[in-house]
């Protein structure tokens, strides 16, 4: 919403600055968007043109001689064609900025001849698109005067950015009500006069959708004359970006800026008939007055007569019926549309129009008829005419909303002390009408008010009035102990995992949450509940199964970027199904190239190897451990999902049932499907499904028993059939004697010829802790034995001659 | 005497001209051994006269102190000398560089560091992190929230729906963090004092609009709180998570469905420096946060008398302030994973944000 400081003060009696307006709009929730104060514009003083020779040296250019008006006349080159002795025009001196080239002029040579300053052309001071020629003043314009002042351009422009529910501000006479409101002035405009009409409206309504359309006024004026408006109403009109048309196009447009009331003119000799408001029909068309055809649809609400559609309710007028010069009997329309058709309507043909912005925020009920009087007069006034009296359809008094308003509720809400008459006073300066005294008010709802249904809405109003900087800021009680833990154990075990892996060395990313339809198929999603109806783009179709997806196009597009090696991880959510419990938590990594979590790329202690399998166990193994997982009770199997390289991945497990992540080099179709290259490794591991630890009554920590006695390792190396798992024989080994073993690894795992066909030698250490005395060697071998039979029991090894 | 005196010059150049241990040992052997040069004098003192043995004994027994301790001394000497050769054969370049510790180079997403920013300061104000799905439905994402039917944000320009279910109804990404409001409503009694840091969608896209982004919201109710509360945690929170000492804020009446009154805030700034934004200082005004008193309608929805509770509530996108906070310039980054704006604008893994130690470092 746009408006001038003139333009306010025609309905705003006050001394108030400029800046104090400006303040206080936005102190009162109608915030300031841009002032523009025209200041760029005093330097520009009104001049005459004295002599005006041709250059010596170009045919274009013309030498001025110019007088601003101070007696000193100066030199100034200039390449208008419409530069003459005698012109009045605008002048720029030296070190004037002009604002339409972004220049400071200073004093220059144009082909050897000095020149002291322009003659400026519209353009060049941003007034409109004009460059043809310079500005053009008639021959009585006051020399040295202010160009601006004396043209009325003086004037601030404030545009303010409205909220969806004050379609009250959307007239320059609403704005000055909130002003006057907030104790910055008085309102000046009264109450509009009923203009003097005789005779019956010629042309009747009938309004055949009365849902979309609550009320309909109608009135004709005869013996117009249309043309040009008037220089004030043109130049106000300019000053908020609209194009002057013609003075009845004019007045309908000022009117809809002015009170918030769009209305609309006819050529009445281009109706036929009377007029209809009903719902287009299916396949009809309108050329509205932009040029442009608009098919209309029934869920659209027009005003037709005997050819067919005239307008489109309450956004654009037909071209057909539209007023021009030639127009001399008007047809001025104030009707009331249902907000919601109209935002819907607008939307859908992709019109927005200053009667739509109005229109869908809801204009006052009560003004329609007034709105049709003001109109009339100006149009008397601007070109003449006998008007008709009204013809009003389907129209209903407005009845005011009564809210019930505890006057102590500006005090719970806001914490702001406003005795009650102060209260009821604001709300009657805004044009509520409250009922009596007492603790509770009736308040009588003004009708251009549709936004407040409830006493909340009046605290605002008394709120936003008394000024918010009021409310002082007070401390939120009642919080006297020391914090206990606020996060819950998923939050916790969140922020845990991505801080873990971070400390391995990866990067978090944040990826989309809807990835194309081809990906989310490839990792096991896809399903239609889970896809978009309207993605901002095809391949941001549907929520994502899986990080992954995402983490290795991010890799992909950084190793396109040259940089090959990265390690990527995310904390997030995938989608299972639509329902807030398939929501999960997942963290998953990626790591390609050589980046390992010890160090990428070549090295001169040793190059890093190529990411695989076992870096993205490591990583996932990390991120469960810091998601409390119990890392020793967990279980590796082979048969992770497709995605994965069937012989390097893996699954882990707690329990039979729950599937805690998964992880490995992917396979050679994922990596061709998402079209990128290895070497390639990650894992998922899922953190919802991590067991919340059991509460415990203490946090004392088990016992301590240290040994006496020194710790011993021994090693075996055995030969088993290839296919024998090394955790099945670790597990055997620490099974022979699960007191004195305390840790079993493998160090050396080998196959050759030597060993014979299928099979392979695993080399472990086991580390031995003696608890109750130093172990003989006759003990030693027996453990061994156990060790060996065991193993032996378990995965048919022997031991390596 | 002089046989004596000359052995001994003898030898102490032998000792000193030795020039590894096997020829000090040598020289030792044929001094000192069984037969050496000195133990034969030494016997020669059994067969002497008393006389003799007395004037003959300690110059003897002086010389073969004198020869030990010279042969040990020139021991350490070569000891000491080999080690200096052993080092300095060893001696590395100790400018070759390591490799950099994995924590040096992770990082952590600029916007997880600022929620844990977020969860400090809240957390030390009472407040506990409530969270919701992404997925929501239209009564959750709008109808609770006393959205009016045909708001425009209902519409498909402005949400992300999914196609309708076997039902007829349709769900949504949530367009907010705001469902979280209801659900936590529906879940607990006042008073209530949560923030709800999430992923959020809108159907938008340019350098500040992303379609994906993330918002931090704020409710408080129990039965007093009101705006001059709301002031204050706004305004406490501001100056924590800016790490200024003091911040100026512009309160304006504004508008949301959701809150009655609202309010829209501005917090006082200077822009005047390229890429960054200072708080605290300055005369210029940006918008940070929207605010405003739980509508009646929203309590209503959460199962609550609003004649018996009442609260607050606030929103602010996370990425915004973390964008103003550290002067990061697109929006767009923050989803690309490119590891160079990682690695620049990311927080190293153990950078904890902490009251204690201070938000950032």
């Amino acid at each position: 919403m746009k408006f001038t400081l003139s333009w306010l003060k025609d309905h705003l009696d006050t001394d108030a600055s400029l800046d104090t307006i400006v303040e206080r709009l936005t102190a009162i929730g109608l915030e300031v968007e841009s002032v523009d104060d025209k200041a760029r514009l005093e330097p520009f003083v009104i001049a005459r043109v004295l002599t005006a020779e041709k250059h010596p040296d170009a045919d274009k250019l013309r030498v001025l001689t110019v007088d601003a008006g101070d007696g000193r006349p100066v030199q100034v080159v200039c390449g208008a064609p419409n530069a003459r002795a005698g012109l009045v025009g605008a002048f720029a001196g030296p070190g004037t900025f002009i604002p339409g080239t972004g220049i400071t002029l200073g004093v220059g040579k144009i082909r050897g001849v000095e020149s002291w300053g322009m003659m400026c052309s519209e353009r060049e001071l941003e007034l409109s698109e004009d460059h043809d020629g310079i500005i053009d003043l008639p021959a009585d314009a006051p020399v040295g005067v202010s160009y601006a002042e004396w043209a009325g351009l003086a004037d601030p422009l404030i545009e303010i950015n409205l909220t969806p529910n004050r379609p009250d501000a959307t007239g320059v006479h609403g704005i000055a009500r909130d002003l006057a409101a907030s104790g910055l002035g008085t309102l000046k405009t009264g109450p509009v006069e009923p203009v003097a009409a005789g005779g019956a409206c010629p042309v009747k309504v009938r309004i055949d959708a009365p849902d979309l359309c609550p009320g309909f006024a109608l009135r004709l004026v005869r013996g117009v004359t249309n043309g040009p408006s008037p220089k004030w109403l043109q130049r106000r009109l300019k000053a908020i970006g609209l194009r002057p048309i013609n003075a009845l196009v004019d007045i309908t447009n000022y009117i809809t800026f002015d009170r918030g009331r769009p209305l609309h003119v006819f050529d009445a000799a281009k109706v036929k008939g009377d007029l209809v408001v009903r719902r287009a029909e299916a396949g009809e068309t309108v050329l509205a007055l932009d040029g442009r055809s608009y098919a209309l649809t029934p869920d659209m609400c027009v005003i037709a007569d005997g050819n067919g559609v005239e307008s489109i309710a309450g956004i654009m007028g037909g071209e057909h019926s539209g007023c021009d010069e030639a127009t001399t009997d008007v047809l001025i329309e104030s009707a009331l549309w249902e907000p919601l058709n109209v935002a819907r309507t607008g939307r859908s043909l992709g019109i927005i129009t200053d009667a739509r912005y109005r229109f869908e925020r809801g204009v006052d009920p009560a003004f329609m008829a007034p709105g049709l009087e003001l109109a009339t007069r100006m149009v008397l006034d601007l070109c003449g005419g006998t008007p008709t009296e009204t013809e009003i359809a389907g129209h209903a008094e407005h009845q005011p909303k009564i809210v019930a308003f505890p006057v102590a509720e500006v005090r719970r809400l806001t914490g702001l002390d406003v005795p009650a008459e102060d209260s009821l006073a604001i709300l009657s300066r805004l044009g509520f009408r409250p009922e009596g005294m007492g603790a509770v008010v009736d308040v009588a709802v003004p009708s251009w008010r549709p936004d407040i249904d409830g006493k909340a809405d009046l605290v605002e109003e008394v709120m936003r009035m008394r000024g918010v900087d009021a409310i002082a800021p007070a401390p939120l009680g009642g919080h006297d102990a020391v914090n206990g833990r606020i996060l819950t154990g998923l939050q916790i075990r969140t922020r845990a995992t991505r801080r873990a892996l971070a400390v391995r060395g990866m990067m978090e990313a944040v990826t989309w949450s809807f990835i194309p339809e081809a990906h989310a198929r490839l990792f096991g999603g896809g399903q239609p509940a889970l896809k978009l109806s309207n993605p901002i783009a095809a391949d941001m179709s549907d929520m994502r199964p899986s990080l992954l997806p995402g983490l290795i196009a991010a890799a992909q597009r950084n190793a396109d970027r040259g940089l090959g090696d990265v390690a990527l991880f995310e904390v997030s959510g995938t989608y299972e199904g639509d329902a807030p419990d398939r929501q999960r938590r997942v963290a998953a990594g990626v790591r390609r190239g050589t980046a390992r979590a010890e160090g990428a790329g070549r090295h001169w202690s040793g190059n890093a190897a190529p990411v695989d399998v076992f870096d993205a166990k490591a990583d996932a193994l990390a991120a469960l451990e810091a998601a409390g997982a119990p890392v020793d009770r967990l279980q590796i199997e082979a048969g992770a999902p497709g995605w994965y390289h069937p012989g390097r991945s893996g699954i882990i497990k707690l329990g039979p049932k729950t599937v805690l992540g998964t992880f490995g080099v992917f396979h050679p179709k994922t990596l061709a499907a998402l079209d990128v290259s290895g070497p390639l490794c990650g894992f998922e591991v899922f953190i919802d499904a991590v067991p919340e630890a059991k509460a415990k009554a203490t946090r004392t920590k088990p016992r301590l028993d240290l040994s006496a006695f020194q710790a011993v390792k021994r090693d075996f190396a055995f030969v088993v059939d290839r296919a024998v798992e090394a955790g099945t024989l670790l597990r055997a080994a620490a099974a022979a004697d699960r007191r004195l073993i305390t840790t079993v690894s493998v160090f050396d795992v080998f196959e050759g010829a030597s060993l014979g066909e299928g099979k392979k030698s695993v080399a472990i250490e086991v580390s031995i802790q003696p608890v109750e005395k130093t172990l003989t060697d006759e003990d030693f071998e027996a453990l061994a034995g156990r060790i060996v039979e065991n193993v032996k029991k378990q995965t048919g090894g022997v031991l390596r001659g | 005497m002089t046989d004596i005196a000359a052995l001994e010059t003898m030898l102490m150049a032998e000792i000193a001209s030795a020039a590894d241990e096997t020829s000090v040992e040598a020289v030792r052997l044929a001094a000192l051994g069984k037969k050496g040069s000195v133990s034969e004098l030494l016997k020669t003192l059994g067969s002497m006269s008393p006389e003799d043995r007395q004037a003959k004994g300690p110059a003897i027994n002086g010389l073969k102190n004198r020869v030990a301790e010279a042969l040990a001394e020139r021991r350490a000497t070569l000891r000491d000398a080999a080690i200096e050769a052993r080092l300095a054969a060893e001696t590395v370049d100790v400018t070759l560089p390591v490799r950099p510790s994995p924590a040096s180079q992770g990082r952590i997403h600029p916007i997880s560091q600022v929620i844990d920013e977020i969860t400090a300061i809240f957390g030390d104000l009472g407040f506990q992190i409530a969270e919701g799905p992404d997925i929501e439905t239209d009564y959750y994402n709008f109808t609770a929230l006393n959205f009016p039917e045909g708001h425009p944000a209902r519409e498909m320009h402005d949400t992300f729906f999914f196609n309708p279910g076997p039902d007829g109804t349709r769900k949504l990404l949530r367009t907010h963090t705001s469902p979280v409001q209801i659900r936590t409503m529906e879940a607990k009694k006042p008073p209530i004092r949560i923030v709800i840091p999430g992923k959020t969608y809108r159907q938008d896209s340019d350098a500040t609009h992303s379609p994906m982004f993330h918002q931090v919201e704020g409710l408080v109710i129990d039965r007093t709180a009101n705006v001059a509360n709301m002031k204050w945690v706004l305004e406490e929170f501001c100056k924590a998570f800016f790490e200024v000492p003091a911040v100026k804020m512009r309160f304006r009446p504004s508008f949301f469905p959701f809150t009655e009154p609202s309010l829209e805030v501005d917090i006082q700034c200077d822009r005047s420096r390229p890429g960054e934004v200072r708080f605290g200082e300055g005369s210029d005004w940006m918008e940070i946060l929207g605010c405003g008193m739980v509508h009646p309608n929203v309590l209503r929805h959460g199962g609550l008398d609003p004649d018996e509770y009442q609260g607050f509530a606030w929103g602010m996108g996370i990425d915004r302030i973390a964008m103003l906070k550290y002067g990061m310039p697109d929006l767009r980054a923050f989803f690309d994973a490119d590891v160079r704006w990682l690695e620049h604008y990311g927080f190293r893994p153990l950078d904890m944000p902490t009251l204690f130690g201070g938000l950032s470092s």
